[in-house]
């Protein structure tokens, strides 16, 4: 299997009028083919700003990437692309779906119009060309009475129907990766089920691999195969969704996964959920971001960044303290 | 600053948010919008014109050198200072019946600011009361209101405050009370609008449910929020209203002519354009310098204050 | 849409009616209007003779009556000063009036709204600057008194073009000018907040997400969102400048309703002001009507009744 997207040590800062906002303190991580991959954070942990920094989405300035690489289907590094081409990738190999379809469509256009836009541009279609396609396209994505729909307008679909709409931009180029940004955060739950299983089937049928930005754990189980967790813009684990769920070895995961109300236990537990606040991003840090928040904190957590290391086959941790041992980790 | 302003200031905006969410003194506060205010260049220049008029307003009497009314035809349309015939005894020269323009020009920032202030404090008075009635009530009675004030505000303004202002005669009660009246759809406009946004908010709703009361609600909750836009659009109409002031004053339909205002100096001097242009030209110049000092606090004050309001009539 | 334009000119309907209401109240509102409209030196006599002749000593209701009957077909009395009807004067000076508010608009709008585009697309640059330096002097220069200093430099001093009248097409330039100059100001602001904003707006994000160059962006996704608020700024300030044109055309002897109505009120002539005052509201509400349009036609959500 060959990887879609490999990044390496990336940081991204914003040059604030309040100072450096240290948005992305270096972050590694791949995609493989098909594979469905989530990133995992509370709002500040630099999940977005991850993706969003390699693809030249987020404002610059203030924005700056200042370091690492980013390189899709082994060939070529992303932030070394220009601007022309990075825009060839974006939309054509890339798509994306953004948090709230109420203000991700242009409210005065037509959706048929916002979608074969990105056909015009990247298979070089016609508009009428780009109508046939269009429609199945929103055949694809289960908007009923499509050749109609082709003409109406942004306000005149359900948010649940707009994120469909969405995705259909996403997927018009069949791209190699999607990016999806909390896509089901501004949904009713119900919905918010229909889209998921949407993607589910989507991604098999498409074989397309997908990035799944969320704040929400719970989802991340139905949907990804691996997940990569992030704090204070670091990451903190990646492991496999079954080792993530049955041996969470950094603090902060298992503090996520406390959180998680849960359908299956018997007695009541109150909702469990983490202490404190956040790290400011202005500050730069030496030592782990979790240390504030953190119950197993010691000494080496306040002087050191724990670096990621490999605790088990393709699981990796950010952290000094082993909790299996219930001591500091060797080395 | 003066680079990529709107990205960098709504950065710092959302970054300001999160530092107001967590628990700050009043303090912690002040000093946040102070180190904005130095930040900003020309916010802090707005506010040391404004206050520069504020101040000659209010220690009129001890600035003027002379009775601002007093008549001296023997030192009639002296020029200024720094023409050959002036003289340091009337910097800015004398009008047609000599009278010092330098004073009258502090006395008149006296009759403008009293106009704007009075004025805008009607105005928004009127304005917090019909827009909450047509925030909390909603429905119906929001529609009709809201219909009716877009209604007012799409009106030749200008042309009904010079009719009104012809039926009632000059006097300085006269044209606060137009001006408040005539300018209060605009102050509802933006109170409905900040109210609708806050009922429809997530805190209060969370506070009714906690079973706060109303009275409690609009003192913790809706005050505050509404403060800021007031405030901002407050310091533009007052703008307006010195500049409204001065147009009534120069058609001969402000404050009566024996008063020195801004607008009464400019309709004098008009007739005196060719032989004496600075008799015209001080409160001309007057009225700029308020008004631009206002502007530029305004649109600072916007900034800082509230980044959602973006029209107001002028 | 057909709902839309129905109600919105019912809402301009009410609201003329709101004005001939407040115009005849207004008039009547210190008690007397003979006392308003007759000269102080008026004997008793007089103005027993004039209320009669005017029909004030009628009841209320029979005044208002004769009043709005007369404004339907738009007869609004006699003028006091000319002796003739009032409309028909007011009608007569339309042109002028209209004339000088469009060349006002025109100037506003090719130098307000490129500049404000320009600005908003390049915060921060010289031409930037330049732009927001032009919205302040537009919105703080007392444009009456601009008009003032103009006539000192460029009719008296250096003859560029005639310090009043309407006679040949240099008139027009320095009074267009100065009415057009604070508009400019608030063009170039709207403009360029406009800009800002919806540069900022997630659907533009999704837009540069489908890859689109740069110019596509601009032109298919900014420029629409933004001429939605620009047309309605520049509706209401063609409004404020049949209102506003009073002082400048008044300044500039410009024979318009401006000037006329700066004059009647000289001569308390109310009828005339009256006629003035009514007829430049209807010139507005069928303004705004047409911005609505304009902006019904731009904005789907108008135009499918959201």
């Amino acid at each position: 299997m060959s990887k879609v997207l490999e990044v390496n040590d990336l940081v991204t800062k914003f040059y604030t009028l309040d100072g450096v906002v240290n948005a992305v303190n270096g972050v590694s991580f791949d995609v493989e083919d098909g594979e469905t991959l989530a990133i995992v954070g509370e709002s500040g942990s630099g999940k977005s700003v991850t993706m969003m920094s390699l693809l030249g989405l987020i404002p610059m300035p203030p924005g700056k990437v200042e370091n690492g690489e980013a390189i899709f289907m082994e060939r070529q590094d992303l932030l070394q692309m220009t601007p022309a081409e990075l825009r060839d990738v974006r939309g054509g190999q890339i798509g994306f779906v953004f948090q709230d379809p109420i203000s991700t469509l242009n409210p005065i256009l037509t959706i048929g119009e916002q979608i074969s836009e990105t056909l015009v541009k990247h298979k070089g279609m016609s508009k009428n060309e780009a109508r046939d396609r269009v429609i199945e396209l929103l055949t694809q994505v289960g908007i009923p009475d499509p050749d109609l729909r082709y003409k109406a307008y942004p306000f005149q679909f359900s948010g649940g129907m707009r994120q469909r709409v969405v995705i259909a931009i996403a997927i018009a180029c069949t791209p190699k990766l999607i990016i999806a940004d909390e896509p089901t955060t501004a949904l009713d739950v119900t919905v918010q089920a229909q889209i998921v299983d949407l993607f589910k089937r989507l991604r098999d049928a498409l074989g397309v691999a997908v990035i799944w930005i969320t704040h929400d754990l719970g989802v991340v189980a139905g949907i990804a195969e691996r997940v990569l967790v992030m704090y204070g813009g670091r990451p903190a684990e990646i492991a496999s969704v079954k080792d993530l769920y049955e041996s969470p070895k950094h603090p902060y995961t298992v503090g996520l996964l406390g959180a998680l109300p849960r359908l299956d236990s018997r007695e009541s537990k109150r909702l469990v959920s983490i202490k404190g606040a956040p790290p400011d991003l202005l500050i730069p840090l030496a030592h782990c971001p979790f240390a504030w928040r953190c119950d197993y904190a010691f000494d080496r957590c306040w002087e050191e960044i724990p670096p990621l290391i490999e605790v088990g086959v393709g699981h990796h941790v950010a952290c000094f303290y082993d909790m299996e041992k219930g001591g500091p980790r060797n080395g | 600053m003066e680079n990529k302003p709107q990205i960098t200031r709504s950065a710092a905006g959302a970054s300001a948010d999160s530092l107001l969410d967590v628990d700050q003194t009043y303090r912690e506060q002040a000093a946040y919008y102070g180190r904005f205010l130095w930040r900003d260049k020309s916010g802090i220049i707005g506010l040391i014109m404004f206050l520069t008029v504020v101040f000659a307003a209010v220690f009129a009497p001890w600035i003027a050198p002379y009775d601002p009314l007093e008549q001296n035809l023997r030192e009639s349309k002296v020029p200024p200072v720094w023409q050959a015939e002036g003289s340091w005894d009337h910097i800015l020269g004398t009008d047609n019946l000599g009278r010092d323009i330098f004073s009258r020009l502090i006395y008149g920032a006296r009759v403008s600011l009293t106009v704007a202030f009075f004025g805008v404090l009607i105005a928004a008075s009127l304005g917090l009361i019909i827009g909450s009635i047509a925030g909390y009530m909603g429905g119906r009675i929001d529609s009709v209101i809201m219909n009716f004030i877009n209604l007012i505000l799409s009106l030749p303004y200008l042309l009904f405050v010079v009719f009104i202002a012809a039926i009632l005669g000059r006097s300085l009660i006269n044209v606060i009370l137009i001006f408040g009246i005539t300018d209060s759809p605009i102050f509802a406009r933006v109170t409905r609008g900040e109210v609708l946004r806050m009922r429809q908010s997530g805190y209060v709703e969370s506070a009714i449910s906690a079973g706060a009361r109303w009275p409690r609600i609009i003192f913790d909750h809706i005050t505050p929020n509404l403060i800021g836009p007031l405030i901002t659009l407050a310091t533009f109409e007052m703008s307006a209203m010195i500049f409204y002031e001065a147009g009534l004053g120069f058609l001969g339909l402000s404050v009566p002519p024996s008063v020195p205002s801004w607008g009464n100096m400019l309709a004098a001097g008009r007739k005196y354009l060719q032989c004496c242009p600075w008799i015209a030209g001080a409160p001309g110049l007057a009225i700029m310098f308020t008004s631009m000092g206002m502007n530029l606090l305004g649109d600072w004050l916007r900034d800082v204050l509230d980044p959602r309001l973006r029209r107001s009539r002028k | 849409m057909q709902r839309y334009f129905l109600s919105k000119l019912g809402q301009s309907i009410l609201l003329l009616f709101g004005v001939l209401l407040l115009v005849f109240a207004m008039v009547r509102v210190t008690g007397d209007p003979a006392t308003l409209m007759m000269s102080r030196q008026a004997s008793p006599e007089d103005m027993e003779e004039f209320r009669e002749r005017m029909g004030f000593n009628d009841p209320l209701l029979v005044q208002f009556g004769r009043f709005m009957s007369g404004a339907i077909v738009g007869d609004f009395g006699n003028s006091l000063h000319f002796k003739t009807p009032a409309m028909p004067m007011v009608l007569d000076r339309l042109p002028a009036t209209l004339q000088l508010a469009f060349t006002a608009l025109v100037f506003a709008v090719v130098i307000g709204v490129p500049l404000g585009l320009i600005g908003g697309f390049n915060p921060g640059s010289y031409i930037d600057n330049i732009a927001r330096g032009l919205a302040l002097l537009g919105q703080s220069v007392p444009n009456f008194w601009l008009a003032l200093i103009m006539i000192l430099y460029f009719a008296v001093e250096l003859r560029w073009f005639p310090s009043f009248g309407r006679d040949e097409w240099k008139s027009v330039v320095m009074p267009a000018f100065v009415l057009g100059l604070p508009v400019m100001g608030q063009i170039v602001r709207m403009a360029r907040s406009s800009v800002l904003e919806i540069r900022g707006e997630d659907y533009i994000r999704t837009a540069r997400s489908k890859g689109l160059e740069r110019r596509t962006i601009y032109t298919k996704h900014v420029f629409r969102n933004v001429a939605i608020p620009l047309v309605s700024v520049i509706g209401v300030q063609f409004g404020y400048m049949l209102g506003g044109s009073i002082y400048i055309e008044a300044i500039f002897a410009w024979p318009g309703m401006g000037q006329l109505l700066e004059q009647s009120i000289g001569w308390r002539d109310f009828p005339l002001v009256q006629a003035l005052a009514v007829f430049t509201a209807v010139v507005v509400l069928a303004l705004n009507l047409l911005t609505d349009m304009t902006y019904a036609f731009i904005d789907p959500r108008i135009r499918y009744g959201k």
